[in-house]
C-alpha cells in the first residue's frame, strides 16, 4: 500500500526530485496581512509558477538568460536553472486573497489574514 | 547535553569548513578574489568574441547600478533598500535573509577584453555586461596561398 502511494507521488510531480536554488525571503506580519518578498532575479514572469493547495504554498521559477552559443562558463555561482521553496500557511489566513506582483526579480506576496483573525480591541465593561 | 549539541563553535566550524572547501576547488584565485558568497551573485562566461557577466542583482532601480571599467578592472557597485519595516512599526520580521545595503563587487578582465565595447542590460533582476574582446585577439583562419 505504502509503496503503491509512493509511486503514483513520484508520477505526479517528476520535478519534485531536480534539484533547485533556495531563493532569499523576508516574511514580515503586520496586523492586518503577512508580506513575503523573494529573490528570483533572472526569472522573467512568464516562467514564475505560484501554487496554493490547502495550506502549501509553493514558489517556483525558471531562469532564462540571454546565453550567446558556445559559452564556456569560466565561473557560476549561480548553477541551477530554477529556483523552489515552499511554506506552510497558518490558518488564519485567508489563501482567496492573495495579491502578488514580480517586478525586477523581486516578488512581492501579500496574504491577508482572515477577518476574524484580526486583531480587535476588546472593552473592558466594569459592573 | 543540547547546550553541547549546539554550542556556537558549530556555526564556526561551519564557516571554516566552507573557505577551505573554496580554496581547494579554485585552484589558483585572482589576487583580486572573485569570492563566492557576495551580493550581487556573479557568473561569469566567457566567448571567442566577448566576455559575458552576469551579475544577479533583484529589485534595483538600474539607473543607481554603477558599472566601472578602469585598467581591465570591472567594478558593480550600488546600494539596494531594506524592504523590512522600521523599528517603530508594528510588525514582526519573521524571516529576513535578503541583502540590504550597499554593495561592491569586482572582476577582473582577460587582456584582450576591449574596454571601449562594452554593453549593459538590465532585465528580470540580472545585470548582464557584456565587453567585446579586442579583434587582433580573436581567431582568425588563415587560407594557404
Amino acid at each position: 500500500m505504502n509503496e503503491k502511494t509512493n509511486v503514483t507521488q513520484q508520477e505526479d510531480s517528476p520535478a519534485r526530485t531536480d534539484a533547485a536554488l533556495m531563493p532569499p525571503v523576508d516574511v514580515i506580519e503586520d496586523a492586518t496581512a503577512i508580506t513575503l518578498y523573494a529573490d528570483l532575479p533572472g526569472v522573467p514572469k512568464d516562467k514564475l509558477h505560484l501554487h496554493l493547495e490547502a495550506e502549501t504554498l509553493t514558489i517556483e521559477g525558471e531562469l532564462d538568460l540571454e546565453i550567446p552559443e558556445g559559452m564556456d562558463a569560466t565561473h557560476a555561482e549561480v548553477s541551477l536553472g530554477r529556483y523552489r521553496r515552499v511554506f506552510t500557511l497558518s490558518r488564519e489566513l485567508d489563501p482567496e486573497k492573495v495579491s502578488a506582483e514580480f517586478r525586477n526579480g523581486v516578488l512581492t506576496l501579500r496574504i491577508p489574514k482572515a477577518e476574524h483573525a484580526q486583531p480587535r480591541r476588546i472593552e473592558v465593561e466594569v459592573a | 547535553m543540547y547546550r553541547a549539541l549546539f554550542s556556537p563553535d558549530v556555526f564556526a566550524e561551519l564557516d571554516r569548513l566552507q573557505r577551505e572547501m573554496n580554496q581547494a576547488l579554485e585552484f589558483s584565485p585572482s589576487i583580486r578574489g572573485l569570492a563566492r558568497g557576495g551580493f550581487p551573485a556573479m557568473n561569469v562566461g566567457s566567448t571567442p568574441q566577448a566576455v559575458e557577466i552576469y551579475a544577479f542583482a533583484p529589485g534595483i532601480d538600474p539607473a543607481s547600478i554603477e558599472v566601472n571599467l578602469e585598467k581591465g578592472v570591472l567594478t558593480i557597485a550600488g546600494e539596494r533598500a531594506s524592504d523590512l519595516p522600521d523599528k517603530e512599526a508594528k510588525a514582526n520580521v519573521h524571516i529576513d535573509e535578503r541583502f540590504a545595503g550597499t554593495f561592491r563587487r569586482v572582476v577582473t578582465l582577460p587582456e584582450d577584453a576591449d574596454p571601449d565595447k562594452v554593453s549593459a542590460r538590465y532585465r528580470d533582476g540580472v545585470l548582464h555586461i557584456s565587453i567585446q574582446r579586442r579583434e587582433a585577439a580573436q581567431p582568425r583562419r588563415i587560407s594557404i596561398q
